[in-house]
């Protein structure tokens, strides 16, 4: 086995822990070269079908070619796909024409996938967290629970070891499941060129630039790059020591430790 | 099936296609990434020390210190090494780790995940959770405080978790002078430390983190320091083990239905395994060969090993189901319901006895109670803890112990010596994993497990049959000299007993060696058998509802305490029927004395071989001094005395 077969076998493995042990599960989708990689490691685990809904919760801020590439995708793997939006917040007026990225990202983010959690009653949240994207994130677990207000208890997070989870829920919990916490954004991309998997366009580089990770429009700006192609991405991958984030700061950086809030409010 | 074929690349549009670069593509096989976790007392400078030898490397990105100062200053703090992986607000407040982090960084040679492990305490579950997944371990200890609590503690958990190569750092040496009489002090005290757990570290290291020292390359602070800087010890440490010469497990994690097929699922956790295998799964015994193994959009597959996730089909329809485990069926797991193990314990409450927890072993799950409690042990210190008198042993956070589990239905296992991932489970208590535990299995427990062998029980228990008969079964163990009046005893014994309304029976030493025993000599071995099954029956009719003696020499006070374990101390009465030998040689009522004396009965007990008198029996009647019915009024008042007896003779 090789260090991608490694990885694929062990997010395989907790993804099946996932529907062994919960009866209602769903995996929120940003049509992000994570959540695709997810996708397709669930197609792998179960037999070519994937056994859970999918959610986007739509902020009405992606890029057009995220609702072109949803709509396409999610048909051509068959997906049960769940969209939600925050219509009263959007009534209410809340835009980043006119409030700061924090409260954006929590009303029309954190509070739909409140929401639509309670309503489909989910156990459990397939996310695409990787432990390389920031500090907050390298401290998660694989089967880490949320209470009610998907809240975060960092400080005060369940052992886990031996490849056993914690997969019991308090009243109101659900637990995040995140099968791909020791990939890195190389090996996500490696993984993408081996399997041939379907993602943007907008990750590859026109005119000098390119979109490392994606967001909200507004608030997402892309790299310099030349990286035109996914062999220039995984070549770029290998120097780089900027952060992979570096292009969605308006929304981490808005303070000290926002991510840290950010996260332990709900936010993947 | 459509969904076995590979994806038809064609049917994704051109633009959602990666596009690729003919000239430098290809399949780039990425190094293997080594796990090591970094371990240690509270403030022994573990998240410094990880810090510094991720800036050594050069593995910061552009600016990260900068930025990380600048943080650091806004908030009035000054800058240290800890703060690039303690990202928590609460963490820098405090300046204390609190959950386990992971670092991705290279060497020249390969990859690393370093693993940043609270070293406080309280977050004993988050440096469990970090260091279970490492291959390797780098152990800090201050140079100035020495071995401290987690310093021992972390060794012992590491020892558990199986990890067997450690380096240790003794750090903060710039505060020590770079003393290598310190150093010395702190290498000596804790190499006998470690020897005691069978542990030994590849290297000692004299570092400084905060000042570089020692950590990229060797450093002239030290120059009375002959072995390796870090990053050469890093860079030694071997990969995970992943041979796959050991037998196959592959527990099943879940099944597939889809139409008429089904999909069996798992993770081969040792071993390997390939198409035309013929494999039993266990609990349950139920036997499969493997019709295919089936992939999505890879190549087709014959064959697999250890790590792999599989997905199977059999050529027969068998009924299995989560939690069973594939194995050959010549080496199969063990199946039992009953787990002797070493546990160690994180749950808020304490481990009690009789008590139901749950029990995972791979992906099987039972309830369990803890039967017996032999030993507890402070982790930090490695002594035995004792309870306050007249209280049950317990286990408490933190504390290790020598246990035994019952668990509500059969589980298939192994020893953790013979397969590391089938020999550990872990203790559920509500929704929380509260322990861990490794599985020992002695030689005789593996043989009766082998076997096949499980205890059943029915309704009927001593209790009842107690009731019924108005007094309980007993084992009166009559042990003596040859010629001591054994026999005589036991027979006017269960003449007396029998008048009074008693079950009772007489199982005599020689009358066994007629028939179950016919095989059994009089060597040491052969003895301890014929003593073992002899206790073996007597524990049986006992628990069938009878008062049951036994009259054998049983010279050995070994084989007396291990019959009296077996057989429950509330149920066993010590009868030392004592004389002295040359009344015994005078008494001599099979002549065989005389033949011992004249050398045709080798290891005679008295003559030629020793005989341990019992130290405190229950009863001990002097037949040289007292008479028959006298020796019997003794036992009986013994009975009525003993613990659990509960109705008139």
């Amino acid at each position: 086995m090789d260090h991608l077969d490694k990885l694929e076998a062990n997010s395989v493995y907790l993804l099946r822990e996932a529907v062994a042990n919960f009866d209602s599960i769903c995996m929120p989708w940003s049509m992000g070269k994570d959540s695709n990689v997810l996708i397709w490691l669930a197609r792998k685990a179960f037999g070519g079908k994937v056994p859970f809904q999918l959610l986007h919760i739509d902020t009405t801020y992606e890029f057009d070619e995220m609702y072109e590439f949803r709509d396409w995708a999610s048909k051509w793997h068959g997906l049960d796909l769940v969209i939600r939006k925050n219509e009263e917040a959007l009534k209410r007026g809340i835009s980043y024409e006119t409030h700061d990225a924090l409260t954006v990202t929590q009303e029309l983010k954190s509070v739909p996938l409140k929401a639509t959690i309670a309503e489909f009653k989910w156990q459990a949240l397939i996310t695409g967290v990787r432990r390389d994207e920031d500090p907050t994130r390298a401290k998660e677990r694989y089967f880490s629970p949320r209470n009610a207000d998907s809240e975060w208890d960092y400080r005060d997070q369940p052992p886990e070891f031996w490849g056993q989870f914690t997969t019991r829920l308090k009243p109101g919990e659900h637990i995040r499941v995140q099968p791909l916490l020791d990939w890195t954004e190389l090996d996500i991309w490696l993984y993408i060129r081996r399997e041939n998997i379907p993602v943007p366009s907008l990750y590859f580089a026109k005119d000098g630039k390119r979109y490392r990770s994606m967001g909200c429009k507004p608030v997402t700006h892309p790299v310099e790059s030349d990286a035109a192609t996914i062999d220039d991405i995984i070549e770029e991958l290998r120097h780089t020591k900027t952060s992979e984030r570096a292009g969605r700061a308006a929304q981490d950086n808005a303070s000290r430790n926002a991510m840290q809030h950010l996260r332990a409010k709900g936010f993947f | 099936m459509p969904h076995r074929l590979p994806v038809d690349v064609s049917t994704i549009p051109q633009k959602f296609r990666a596009p690729s670069n003919a000239a430098t593509a290809g399949i780039a096989v990425e190094a293997e990434r080594v796990n090591v976790v970094v371990v240690g007392h509270v403030d022994h400078g573990k998240s410094t020390f990880v810090g510094r030898l991720l800036h050594d490397t050069g593995s910061l990105p552009d600016g990260k210190i900068e930025q990380v100062k600048k943080a650091a200053e806004a908030e009035g703090m000054s800058f240290e090494y800890a703060f690039l992986l303690d990202a928590l607000l609460e963490e820098q407040e405090q300046n204390i780790t609190i959950d386990t982090t992971r670092i991705y960084f290279h060497t020249k040679k390969r990859k690393y995940a370093i693993i940043d492990a609270p070293g406080h305490r309280e977050f004993l579950k988050n440096m469990i959770t970090g260091a279970s997944s490492a291959a390797a371990a780098f152990l800090l200890i201050d140079a100035s405080e020495g071995v401290q609590d987690q310093t021992r503690r972390h060794a012992f958990l590491l020892s558990l978790l199986g990890i067997r190569q450690i380096v240790v750092l003794v750090n903060k040496m710039d505060l020590a002078g770079y003393s290598q009489e310190r150093y010395a002090k702190i290498v000596a005290e804790y190499t006998a430390f470690l020897s005691g757990l069978g542990i030994k570290p590849a290297h000692f290291i004299p570092i400084s983190a905060r000042n570089g020292v020692n950590i990229v390359s060797k450093a002239s602070e030290t120059p009375w320091y002959t072995g390796p800087a870090v990053a050469e010890a890093l860079d030694n440490f071997e990969a995970a083990e992943t041979s796959d010469a050991q037998p196959l497990r592959l527990p099943l994690q879940d099944i597939y239905r889809y139409d008429e097929r089904r999909l069996y699922a798992g993770r081969i956790d040792a071993g390997k395994l390939k198409v035309g295998d013929k494999l039993v799964f266990n609990p349950g015994n139920k036997a499969a060969t493997i019709k295919s193994l089936e992939t999505w959009n890879a190549p087709d597959k014959t064959e697999a090993s250890i790590g792999e996730s599989v997905t199977l089909t059999f050529n027969e329809q068998i009924f299995v189901e989560r939690g069973n485990i594939g194995a050959p069926a010549d080496k199969a797991p063990l199946v039992g319901q009953s787990i002797r193990a070493r546990v160690f314990w994180l749950g808020k409450n304490p481990l009690r006895q009789q008590t139901t927890y749950k029990l995972r072993l791979t992906t099987q799950e039972s309830a369990c109670v803890v039967s017996s409690i032999s030993r507890v042990i402070d982790s930090s210190t490695l002594d035995t803890v004792t309870s306050p008198e007249g209280h049950a042993l317990q286990v408490n956070r933190f504390e290790v112990a020598d246990l035994t589990l019952r668990t509500h239905k059969p589980v298939a296992f192994d020893a953790h010596d013979d397969c590391t991932v089938t020999g550990r489970f872990v203790i559920m208590e509500d929704s929380h994993i509260v322990g861990g535990g490794i599985i020992l299995v002695s030689d005789e427990e593996r043989r009766a497990l082998a076997n096949n062998v499980q205890a059943h029980h029915g309704d009927i228990n001593h209790t009842t049959r107690a009731a019924r008969n108005g007094h309980p079964g007993t084992v009166v163990w009559l042990t003596g000299l040859s010629g001591s009046g054994k026999s005589t005893i036991a027979a006017a014994l269960e003449r007396r007993l029998f008048q009074s309304g008693k079950q009772v029976y007489w199982l005599d030493g020689d009358n066994l060696r007629l028939g179950l025993n016919a095989g059994l000599g009089f060597s040491d071995a052969d003895r301890a058998e014929n003593i073992r099954r002899t206790a073996e029956v007597s524990r049986l009719f006992a628990d069938a509802g009878i008062i049951t003696i036994v009259s054998l020499i049983s010279p050995t006070r070994d084989a007396r305490d291990a019959a009296r374990k077996r057989i429950g101390a509330g149920k066993f009465v010590e009868v030392y029927v004592n004389a002295p030998v040359d009344v015994c040689r005078t008494r001599d009522p099979k002549g065989l004395y005389a033949k011992a004396d004249a050398g045709a009965i080798p290891q005679f007990t008295g003559v030629s071989a020793p005989y341990e008198a019992p130290l405190s029996p229950e009863v001990e009647l002097l037949t040289d001094k007292l008479s028959v019915d006298a020796c019997v009024e003794k036992i009986v008042e013994a009975l009525h005395g003993a613990s659990d007896f509960v109705a008139e003779i």
